[in-house]
């Protein structure tokens, strides 16, 4: 296709030498990776929803897919996740357990909290637990921790629906959580949330986020979202679903959505995000980033 | 007649709810709607009964007896025994009936959905039974059983059992496709598929199988109880119009709709409780 072979990895941004803090602190000069697609495909139909995709997620680093729906930013989340299997390409996995059968390295957090409404919060939490047989106790103390990380302490007993829908999305990521993956997968977790709560569940994201260190892939169409949020952002357009280009955000750490919002860059980012996605939506033949 | 139609259906709703949806249609000027719907609720069953009593007596007792007169023959008949013998012995053939069917149409049920199969299978058994009127099959149950229990609780058993198969395959097969996803993200094996995310699915549909199947086991109670050897209170029913005795052969028939009323209230009260989430 259009996609030149290295158009996923053009990283234009004059900024990106920096040395990333997080990187520099005792770990390897090479940052290893916790999730890679290599050359990764797929059609539904006639339509190819993703066109030879390839990607690498830093360990410890926190990933957007950002794009228009239709990119296949969903499904590449979703082949990561084990839930679809890709017509071409491949998924590793680094990290301990990745070579094991069953995946343990990572977890979901979907776009409707999709929590079971005949568990309890605390059973809803401590699902992917007791499907891998831990024992109790170690389920009780690991959905205890989870639960006051995403500040929800309490509320063990009561039934999803009992929850606001922030509420419930934070129980989403609580059961991930207490599984201590490596890699979190978040698919736009927060687009159906007011406006408000969305501002409240990024700060708690970025708090849990400093605290864990964890590898995140989120998925998102908010470009503010994506900005707030991440390390790296992987812009992506679709028809065919494709890599448009990478931008390194290298906005101060620890951040909050306000600080963030404020900081000079915040606007060219955002600026320049804009314009590549506007321009593949008119040219969607072209790569965008030329 | 329409205020109170509108007043009805929002006394239907939750009790949560019932407060917020109130408040725009200004239906507190004409008082609480739930009273008012209980008000006229009340009226309605008294006004049938003052009727049916003045009525009553201008007519043939063989005809119609008033509903003193049921209860008068209720109290004897409680008094003397027979109504709780008839009424043990009913209940006996629609619990082993009703409870056989129920194991056996959730089972299947799981199993049919389980296997495309058996989907393949029993496709056309179940189309050809289910649009088979049941009653015609009394006599071969009575040619297979006998006229005693296990006939009838044949006829009650197969009454109540296609209501059950078809909703709890219905609920097995409509689990939502997120829920599916979600255990397939967190490693379910199959077995763990079940029991933690089809099976929970289908307690509502199945809780509402229950419920159209207590109506189907009563009637099949009725009907055995008419074709095999009369006994029950549908025994008393037969014997009684034989000999023109009207208040008694109202007296069990009354006793039967209180028993469907209870059990009908009892599955809704089950299902509550145990799908508290279905029930928005």
């Amino acid at each position: 296709m259009s996609v030149p072979e290295d158009g996923g990895r053009a990283v234009v941004d004059p900024m990106s030498a920096r040395e990333d803090p997080r990187r520099a602190a005792g770990g390897p000069s090479v940052a290893p990776t916790a999730v890679r697609c290599d050359g990764v495909s797929k059609r539904f139909g006639g339509e190819v929803v993703l066109d030879n995709v390839s990607l690498e997620i830093t360990k410890g680093s926190f990933t957007s897919l950002l794009g228009p729906s239709g990119c296949g930013k969903t499904t590449l989340l979703r082949i990561i996740a084990g839930l679809e299997t890709p017509d071409h390409g491949e998924i590793s996995l680094s990290g301990p357990g990745a070579a094991a059968s069953t995946r343990p390295s990572v977890a979901v957090v979907f776009q409707q909290a999709n929590l079971f409404p005949w568990k309890s919060v605390y059973r809803n939490v401590a699902f992917g637990l007791e499907l891998a047989g831990v024992g109790r106790d170690a389920v009780e103390r690991s959905v205890r921790s989870a639960l006051e990380m995403v500040n929800l302490a309490g509320t063990e007993k009561k039934r999803p629906y009992e929850l606001s829908g922030g509420m419930q999305q934070r129980v989403g990521i609580a059961r991930a959580l207490a599984l201590d993956p490596e890699v979190l997968l978040m698919d736009e977790p927060f687009a159906s949330v007011d406006a408000q709560t969305r501002e409240e569940l990024h700060d708690e994201l970025l708090a849990i986020w400093e605290r864990t260190s964890k590898s995140v892939l989120f998925v998102t169409h908010s470009i503010d979202e994506a900005i707030v949020l991440s390390d790296k952002i992987v812009v992506m357009g679709a028809h065919p679903g494709r890599i448009l280009r990478e931008f390194d955000v290298l906005m101060p750490r620890p951040r909050t959505e306000e600080t963030t919002r404020l900081h000079p860059e915040f606007a060219d980012m955002r600026h320049a995000i804009r314009e590549l996605l506007v321009r593949s939506a008119v040219d969607p033949s072209g790569d965008g980033a030329s | 007649m329409q205020a109170a139609a509108a007043q009805g259906a929002v006394g239907t709703r939750a009790p949560e709810a019932r407060a917020t949806a109130r408040r725009p249609r200004a239906l507190t000027k004409s008082g609480d709607p739930l009273v008012w719907k209980w008000v006229v609720r009340l009226g309605a069953i008294v006004a049938f009964f003052v009727a049916w009593q003045i009525y009553a007596g201008h007519v043939n007792p063989i005809l119609l007896v008033s509903p003193t007169a049921i209860a008068r023959t209720f109290g004897h008949m409680v008094a003397d025994g027979t109504l709780p013998t008839a009424t043990l012995q009913s209940l006996e053939v629609l619990v082993i009936g009703f409870g056989a069917a129920l194991v056996a149409g959730i089972v299947l049920g799981l199993v049919w959905a389980r296997y495309k199969v058996v989907d393949w299978a029993i496709q056309p058994f179940v189309s050809a039974i289910f649009s088979t009127p049941l009653i015609a099959l009394v006599p071969l149950y009575v040619l297979w059983f006998g006229f005693g229990v296990s006939a009838k609780i044949a006829i009650v058993g197969s009454f109540s059992f296609f209501p059950i198969l078809l909703n709890t395959y219905q609920g097995a097969v409509s689990v939502d496709p997120t829920y599916r996803d979600t255990a397939r993200a967190f490693h379910a094996t199959e077995r763990q598929m079940w029991r933690h995310v089809t099976i929970p699915s289908c307690i509502p549909f199945i809780a509402a199988g229950i419920n159209v199947s207590l109506g189907h086991a009563l009637t099949g109670l009725i009907i055995a109880e008419f074709y095999t050897n009369a006994s029950g209170l549908g025994g008393i029913v037969l014997k009684s119009a034989d000999t023109f005795e009207t208040a008694r052969m109202f007296v069990p028939i009354v006793t039967v709709m209180v028993l469907g009323i209870l059990l009908m209230s009892a599955t809704r009260w089950l299902k509550r409780a145990v799908a508290p989430w279905a029930e928005r």
